[in-house]
């Protein structure tokens, strides 16, 4: 499975090598970064290569990670019925920067992206129709986010009175409880005076 | 001929509709009775699983997995503990696999028999879903008899499943599997050949292959293109390399095809399920059925009333659960609707830092509107019912 992993990797560098800025296997998976300029071209050289064959569009889903300025990674899985080969198509972008759709090369990719644009707050420049899709009409912030809280801010009830739902700020009886279990005891980065001694 | 001052008609379709399967809202844009645009409205169950998930050990995020799909929960599981399975290097033996496949096909056989029988209701039959429905109720209390639960089971854990099975289960398991072949056909005998139901499947929804996969289209929806395409075969995960069964597919990609693919592999789902139980009171009758890594596996009770170590392992478990390395990971199941993957990012903590389902209903359900435009209002049931959707996982 990695030797044709492998082949690919080689492949795709040596044919399409200004698109890819790093290609590498872990876990028996190929992962190959791009960046947003380049990412319609890649996916739609996958798709239409034969060497490749990716015809079939997987998924896409954000990650967010806050702390590094490029915050969101857009992760695109590909699948090649015909190669039965597995990819892994991965692009950083920061917040408020647009990424290029590639609804034009696979359609199936629609949702995903709108359900990125929903959670993360990644917009997709070029997608067709860019609305909301798993969360409440009118609803305000993008959930997915680290910063997001778990609670949220909102909670709906039915007024009696008014006869209508009603929104109102989240307020907890209890405090959102959050414990952490992780032992004080485990990975420590310094080294206790004695324990060179227990490596032997 | 006077001019008629013709206009298209909107009308709402949903989210309380007894063949919308679930809580989905359709905006159906109309041309007299010819549907001109579907503009689906998802969410309605969205329960933020993703976000939760990420506040929880991985252990404690894994009953959130029956919630999506909930007419086949544990194939759902499956996916997960895969995940984690690929980033531990964890190996589960074999009686342990056996299990798996043996729940995952009765996890299939659930689905397909909801799916096939509320379609059939969609479009007027009534007798399918109660004869089906019947033996769904068999195949939850083997579920419950496994686990304690009849639908949300928890019962697939990282490295195995949770509990052994008694013998006598795994017996009447096999009991069951004739009889069932005996339902199939009769149920198939009340509609393959149904006049009404061919005039209200055949050819109507049809998509071809390259459209399917360009679609992101996976398990029935490809198959009943056309092309043999199934992950339990292409990318065979526990030991389904080591049975045998077909993968059968359809030829003309319509709702009818994929009533026919969705019968036939609840044939070879049977067939699975009888390999199983043979092996598990055969050769795979004794032995482990998770792993033995204490540090990932929790011990038996048995166990912990005697070992220091045990009863440790007992305790650091179920309070902080265990450390999963940093790495990114899919792993895909051929869940009874299609690829049901899971793209799980770990930062080396006892916390997912990112788990995306990858849900197969919602792939299939964007493309309502391309396989119902064209069609008369009445053939979107028809569609709505053959795409196999569950509002838990498309809105997770």
């Amino acid at each position: 499975m990695s030797e044709v992993l492998e082949q690919l990797s080689t492949y795709i560098r040596e044919a399409r090598g200004s698109l890819v800025s790093a290609a590498e296997i872990a876990y028996g998976e190929l992962n190959l970064t791009t960046d947003r300029d380049n990412i319609v071209e890649l996916l739609t050289f996958l798709r239409d290569d034969p060497q490749g064959g990716f015809v079939s569009f997987i998924d896409v889903s954000g990650v967010d990670w806050p702390q590094r300025p490029e915050r969101f990674d857009v992760v695109y899985h590909l699948l090649s019925p015909k190669r039965n080969v597995r990819l892994r198509v991965k692009l950083s972008v920061a917040e408020d920067v647009s990424v290029p759709s590639v609804t034009g090369v696979y359609k199936g990719a629609d949702w995903f992206e709108r359900e990125i644009w929903d959670l993360y707050g990644v917009p997709f420049s070029g997608h067709p129709d860019m609305r909301r899709l798993v969360t409440d009409y009118g609803f305000e912030g993008h959930p997915l986010r680290k910063d997001f809280p778990v609670t949220g801010f909102v909670e709906v009830r039915y007024d009696d009175q008014l006869k209508r739902v009603v929104y109102e700020p989240v307020e907890l009886r209890q405090e959102f409880r959050n414990f952490d279990f992780t032992s004080p005891w485990e990975g420590t980065d310094y080294v206790l005076p004695g324990d060179e001694k227990a490596q032997q | 001929m006077t001019e008629h001052n013709v206009r298209n008609f909107t009308i709402n379709f949903g989210p309380e509709h007894p063949s919308a399967h679930g809580v989905l809202r359709l905006v159906l844009e109309l041309d007299g009775e010819i549907v001109e645009r579907v503009d689906p409205h998802i969410g309605l169950l969205h329960r933020g699983t993703e976000k939760l998930m990420e506040t929880k050990t991985y252990l404690q995020a894994l009953p959130y997995l029956d919630r999506l799909d909930y007419v086949a929960p544990m194939n759902q599981e499956h996916a997960y503990c895969l995940a984690i399975e690929k980033l531990l290097g964890l190996q589960v033996p074999i009686r342990g696999q056996l299990i798996r496949v043996l729940y995952s096909e009765i996890g299939r056989i659930l689905s397909h028999i909801m799916n096939v029988t509320t379609q059939a209701m969609d479009v007027g039959a009534m007798t399918p879903p109660v004869w089906g429905f019947e033996e769904r109720e068999k195949l939850m209390i083997f579920y419950e008899r496994a686990c304690g639960a009849r639908m949300h089971a928890a019962y697939f854990r990282p490295g195995g499943v949770h509990q052994d099975l008694p013998q006598q289960l795994v017996e009447d398991i096999g009991a069951w599997c004739d009889p069932f072949i005996k339902v199939l056909d009769d149920i198939e005998g009340l509609l393959t050949g149904n006049r009404i139901f061919k005039q209200r499947n055949v050819d109507i929804g049809v998509i071809s292959l390259e459209e399917a996969w360009n679609w992101s289209m996976s398990g029935v929806m490809i198959r009943g293109s056309g092309a043999a395409w199934d992950l339990r075969k292409s990318q065979p995960y526990e030991c389904y390399a080591e049975l045998d069964f077909d993968i059968p597919i359809g030829k003309n990609g319509d709702c009818f095809d994929r009533y026919l693919v969705r019968m036939a592999e609840m044939r070879e789902s049977v067939k699975i399920m009888k390999q199983c139980v043979a092996r598990l009171l055969g050769d795979a009758k004794t032995g482990p059925i998770s792993a033995t890594d204490g540090k990932v596996v929790p011990p038996k009770r048995g166990e912990m009333k005697r070992s220091m170590e045990a009863l440790i392992h007992h305790f650091k478990l179920y309070t902080e659960g265990f450390h999963v390395p940093a790495g990114e990971v899919y792993a895909a199941v051929e869940a009874p609707k299609g690829e049901f993957g899971v793209y799980l990012v770990a930062d080396g903590s006892n916390k997912p830092y990112r788990c995306k389902l990858r849900a197969p209903g919602f792939a299939h359900l964007q493309a309502m509107d391309y396989l119902s435009t064209g069609h008369q209002l009445a053939d979107v049931t028809a569609i709505l019912g053959s795409l196999d959707i569950v509002f838990g996982e498309v809105d997770r």
